[in-house]
């Protein structure tokens, strides 16, 4: 803030107000600047209808949503990470990490406890980057990276640098949570729905979600209200740890052998849909209806540009695209400007 | 003595204590533990890691300026990946073929151009739109990366200059090419922002943005050119090593973001901008580099090098921290 | 000195944000070789006036003059450059560039190539710190500095420009004696070469040391200007607080219930040294003192915010230990905090989930919160504080000043606490607000609560407080019963003169 404008006055704030009053006036700006995501996502939908017909089809849409389903999940942790005012780039690595993990103990232990000692694992990788951003106030941008590199490191060490399979593919169950079908739907949307379903109830309805929005939105604020902010970023950081590891677990399930780098990258993308679905990266907004929204455009727009007849890195460009459209509208309806007031 | 002054001499020195130590570690366990008999400190295996070193360190010069600005600048490995591609493809172009060996510089020239252009496309929305550098970055990451794919699909673009490849083998007393780039540029850089009046500015800028803007610094092309600095060291960086290598796939570069902000990072920069050296990333550059040699020469599996190079990240977020800790009368917020 | 043309003149300023009219028709001029006071409450209009002036707010009407020539400012940088310069109370320096960088920032000398030109950088800047006589050089780290020593990096940036006139907004906030001095001989110097200085401070003893004439501000208007020379601390404080202050002295009818809340000898590092006091239930204690004396810190550590260095606190009569803001709820203390939009409130939620924020694990349904509760929480206290919002929805960051402070208020109040803490209730807030929160204190006291009330305007205190302390750096200096006080033993315990009045 200005050195100026930094002498307490009132008037300061009333600014801001007359700024978000004009916006709410101009009602059209303010709607495509507030539902824009939709809009646009309501124009792909319709723009790649037309150019094939295919695109709407009921096997299509489904394989779309299956094929987001990791990513998806993964997402559905990071909002809240993001809504608490943090960033969480190391959800690749560390589900890397929880594939591996469960693929080796699947041949050790048996799928039945290889699959909770896999969680357990990745939940106390997740109660590191808590305790360390949450309680140690560390800037998660900083820890995040280390612990992308960290865990990586771990995922090798544990792995010998090699690719870990089951031998025996047949004979397992293991592979229902990346293949199967429950009542005519594959288990990872399923997965994803679910997981979509609690978290979004979490977040949006119970007193730990208003903590979340509390946090992210005025941590000052929050800790003068008496609100245990080291915890609650602590536990988002957890539940960041339960959707990796739900994503490892299906990753490990639908190919039932993985390369030790099969999350490389993605916490990048895993971002690019939280904040495609209108969460800020200052902490405070988003919802995982939202995200769920975020995640199906990017698979969306990439089965559509696959469907007619563009290459899947086609999307990449779009998704670049979308995501500054996306947030410039975002910040221009609150300043009231489109363009920005840097000199 | 100020207050202050023995934490900021500790932090300044802290990254070149840090390489002694790693020496003298990897020195003694290498003794002991050394699969090979060569000796870790052999001149031509420290040729060879200021070598390697050369990449990563080239574009970290470029990162320290981005983030003393307050920035941060994630589509470096894109720009890198596009540049190369650019630099060998259009050496076969028919266009000039007439040119001979006169078609390097070209080739040279419009790898630079592009990593320009591209710094000042991520500058350019930077600055109009008030979108923050993390995301906007984030975006030109995987747009920029797309563009590398849609030049030439999944395949590889090769190309190979013999006298190209020559001259980045070439050693000039003793030291490689690749080394030479990493030198010149590091001087130039530090020359940049110690003695002129741009690099003053970027200081400025990132440490109370308002009083820059008060004091009448024009922010938004002041961004701009900064971006277009790490574009253009990004591109360069793809220029030394492809002139070398001869052929990039389309996922070269991956994560290469993230190696350079660890090493910036390790160098001392303040991540909220204002505070950070050029000599310092160096240091941290080679504290990478010599880690992942020296595991590699006392046995440790190589890739125990993340492991490491995380936990010291951390270590030293951690003990910056401390450092800095005013005491008791800190607002318990 | 009326032939003369004003090195500034101010005409007709008004300047109004929603509900307050934060300037009123001001106008003012300074002379050159001036020292021209403004004085007010907080709140009275310094800042916005100031900020008018900078070019960081636009007025409605009335138009700036800067020597003959009518100007239209639209950024600091343009009053800059029109020899407007400002040495503000929070500093604008980058901490980690030389004291030379600093003070010629955006304007650092050039060779060719863009390149700076340190040797003629740092002659310059010598030839200014030598007339400021200060310890430093131009090549130290400005972060190195002491504050005080900031102050006067900033202060030199002053000297660089050829300036008409000089803001100086509380210089000696940080000072020491000695570096006052100093101070007050650059201020000298500056006027003996024709520049036209304003000062803004609340210490009478500096204003009339140096200043040759006052203006007052109070409420958004202009007051009145005065000879420092032919008045005395009384007038100006008169013209400052208005009549309004000596009608309406408050005394409780009420009866005064157990001692809620005891310090006994608490200390807290250099902010504050051995405070003792007690609160009453059903009684309002109000802390007065300069921005600085410690006031807002105490508060803090009563909420569990800061950690004591020596000292206890009672409650309901047994000893304490407050560890955080939690356990502070838990113990019945709640805290209105000063800076309303940075502690008080998640300015991007809505009203309701603002007001059930720290009892929010109290109000669920099963796991999850029990919105029915919540908003009929939200409407006994909308009711019962008169709150204005078109409903519990709208975003707390849309509401005006005083219904942002009501929705804290409520806040608290709907945990029922046994002590209150009030710190600047009415900072930002219009007339209309004020008076309803005065009023809504009185009230809260009389229904059994035990209240501190901390601010810096006298007649918010006078009018609301049945006892008032006065703090001086840390200190407490005295303690007076609403009947006893008056303004000027009041003044002159905040600003350290007296010590020995009535304890």
């Amino acid at each position: 803030m200005s050195n100026i404008s930094g002498n307490q006055m009132g008037g300061f704030g009333s600014l801001k107000e007359e700024a978000m009053t004009r916006l709410s006036k101009s009602s059209i700006g303010g709607f495509l600047a507030r539902q824009g995501i939709l809009v646009a996502f309501a124009f792909f939908i319709i723009g790649f209808t037309i150019a094939n017909e295919r695109f709407l089809d009921p096997d299509n849409i489904m394989g779309v949503v299956r094929s987001s389903a990791i990513l998806g999940v993964m997402a559905l942790g990071v909002t809240f990470v993001v809504i608490s005012g943090n960033l969480d780039l190391s959800v690749g690595s560390m589900m890397s990490f929880s594939t591996i993990v469960v693929l080796d103990l699947h041949d050790k232990i048996g799928p039945t406890l290889a699959i909770p000692a896999m969680f357990a694992m990745t939940l106390c990788l997740g109660a590191i980057i808590g305790f360390l951003v949450g309680y140690l106030k560390l800037n998660s941008l900083i820890v995040t990276l280390g612990m992308l590199s960290a865990i990586h490191g771990l995922t090798l060490t544990y792995s010998g640098g090699k690719n870990m399979d089951i031998s025996d593919k047949e004979g397992t169950w293991f592979g229902v949570f990346g293949q199967g079908d429950l009542l005519g739907i594959p288990v990872p949307i399923l997965l994803f729905a679910l997981l979509a379903a609690f978290l979004g109830m979490v977040l949006a309805k119970t007193p730990f979600g208003r903590k979340v929005y509390a946090v992210g939105g005025n941590g000052v604020a929050a800790t003068f209200s008496g609100i245990p902010r080291a915890r609650v970023v602590f536990t988002c950081y957890l539940m960041s740890a339960l959707c990796v590891a739900t994503a490892g677990l299906i990753q490990a399930s639908r190919s039932l052998g993985s390369q030790n780098t099969v999350g490389q990258g993605l916490e990048l993308e895993v971002l690019a849909a939280v904040i495609l679905g209108g969460a800020s990266l200052l902490g405070g907004s988003g919802t995982i209806f939202k995200t769920v929204i975020g995640v199906l455009i990017l698979g969306f727009i990439q089965n559509g540009l696959l469907l007619v007849g563009l290459q899947f890195y086609v999307q990449y460009v779009v998704t670049w695209i979308i995501i500054i459209l996306a947030v410039w509208l975002d910040i221009a309806a609150k300043r009231g400007k489109l363009w920005s007031q840097i000199a | 003595m100020e207050p202050g002054t023995l934490s900021t001499f500790l932090k300044r020195g802290a990254i070149w204590g840090f390489i002694v130590v790693e020496l003298i570690f990897f020195t003694v366990a290498g003794e002991f533990l050394s699969l090979s008999d060569k000796a870790f400190m052999d001149l031509d295996n420290m040729l060879l890691l200021f070598k390697q070193s050369a990449p990563i360190g080239i574009i970290a010069l470029g990162m320290t300026i981005v983030m003393i600005n307050g920035n941060i600048d994630l589509s470096v490995g894109a720009t890198f990946a596009l540049s190369a591609v650019i630099l060998l493809d259009c050496m076969t172009w028919p266009f000039f073929a007439g040119l001979g060996d006169w078609v390097i510089p070209v080739a040279w020239g419009l790898a630079l151009l592009t990593g320009i252009a591209l710094g000042a496309i991520n500058g350019l929305i930077v600055w109009k739109t008030g979108v923050d550098a993390f995301i906007v970055t984030l975006g030109s990451m995987l747009g920029y990366r797309g563009l590398v794919f849609m030049y030439n699909g999944e395949q590889p673009t090769s190309h190979l200059n013999w006298t190209l490849v020559d001259f980045a083998e070439a050693q000039w007393l003793g030291l490689h090419t690749a080394t030479w780039f990493l030198i010149v540029m590091t001087a130039a850089i530090w020359f940049l922002m110690n003695r002129t009046v741009h690099g003053r500015n970027a200081y400025a800028v990132g440490d109370n943005r308002d009083a820059a803007v008060n004091a009448g610094i024009r922010v938004g092309p002041h961004i701009m050119i900064n971006f277009m600095i790490i574009g253009f060291l990004a591109s360069l960086s793809a220029v030394v090593f492809y002139s070398e290598s001869g052929s990039v796939n389309p996922n070269d570069g991956e994560l290469y973001e993230l190696w350079v902000i660890t090493a910036v990072v390790l160098g001392g920069t303040k991540l909220t901008g204002g505070a950070g050296s050029i000599l310092s990333t160096l240091g941290g550059v080679l504290a990478i580099q010599l880690l992942r040699k020296g595991l590699g020469h006392i046995g440790a599996d190589t890739e125990t090098v993340n492991l490491v190079i995380g936990c010291i990240l951390i270590a030293v977020l951690f003990l910056d921290r401390q450092l800095n800790l005013k005491g008791k009368e800190e607002l318990r917020v | 000195m009326t032939e003369q043309t004003p090195a500034l003149r101010l005409e007709g300023i008004v300047k109004t944000f929603p509900g307050v009219r934060a300037l009123d028709n001001v106008s003012f001029s300074v002379m050159p070789g001036e020292v021209h006071a403004l004085m007010g409450e907080n709140g009275a209009g310094k800042s916005t006036l100031m900020k008018v002036l900078g070019g960081i707010y636009q007025p409605e009407e009335g138009r700036i003059v800067v020597g003959e020539e009518s100007v239209v400012m639209t950024s600091p940088l343009e009053a800059k450059s029109k020899g407007i310069v400002f040495i503000h109370q929070e500093l604008s320096l980058a901490e980690e560039l030389s004291v030379a960088e600093n003070i010629y920032l955006g304007e650092l000398p050039r060779k060719r190539f863009g390149l700076v030109d340190w040797d003629r950088l740092y002659a310059q800047t010598d030839e200014i710190l030598q007339k400021l006589k200060v310890g430093f050089d131009a090549r130290t780290r400005v972060g190195d500095l002491s504050i005080a020593n900031q102050q006067m990096v900033e202060i030199a940036r002053a000297l660089t420009v050829d300036a008409k006139a000089v803001i100086f907004d509380e210089p000696t906030a940080s000072l020491t004696d000695a570096e006052k001095v100093v101070l007050f001989d650059v201020i000298a110097d500056l006027q003996s070469h024709g520049v036209g200085i304003i000062y803004i401070s609340h210490r009478m003893e500096e204003i009339f040391k140096i200043t040759d004439r006052i203006s007052v501000l109070r409420d958004g208007q202009y007051r009145g200007t005065l000879t420092t020379a032919e008045t005395n601390e009384d007038e100006v404080t008169q013209l400052m607080i208005g009549r309004k202050l000596d009608l309406r002295r408050n005394v409780s009818h009420h009866e005064l219930g157990g001692v809620a809340i005891e310090v006994r000898n608490l200390s807290c590092g250099d902010l504050f040294h051995d405070v003792s006091f007690k609160v009453r239930r059903g009684e309002v204690v109000g802390f007065y003192g300069l921005v600085g004396a410690g006031r807002t810190e105490i508060a803090e550590t009563l909420f569990g915010l800061r950690e004591p260095s020596a000292g206890t606190i009672l409650l309901d009569g047994e000893e304490t230990v407050i560890h955080s803001p939690i356990d502070a709820i838990a113990k019945g203390i709640s805290l209105v905090p000063e800076d309303r939009k940075g502690q008080g409130l998640v300015l991007g939620m809505n009203c309701r989930d603002n007001m059930t924020l720290p009892q929010i694990d109290d109000l669920k349904a099963g796991p999850f919160v029990a919105e029915g509760s919540e908003i009929a929480i939200f409407d006994q206290y909308r009711d019962r504080l008169d709150i204005r919002t078109p409903g519990w929805k709208q975003q707390v960051g849309n509401l005006s000043g005083g219904n942002q402070q009501k929705i804290v208020i409520g806040k608290w109040l709907s945990m029922h606490p046994n002590v209150l803490i009030v710190d600047e209730p009415t900072r930002g807030i219009d007339v209309g607000s004020k008076s309803e929160i005065h009023n809504l204190i009185r009230e809260l006291a009389a229904q059994g609560y035990a209240v501190i009330v901390i601010s810096s305007e006298m007649p918010e205190v006078l009018h609301v407080s049945d006892r008032i302390v006065a703090m001086y750096s840390g200190r407490i200096m005295c303690t007076f019963t609403s009947e006893e006080v008056t303004e000027d033993n009041l003044i002159q315990a905040i600003s350290g003169i007296t010590t020995d009045t009535a304890a």
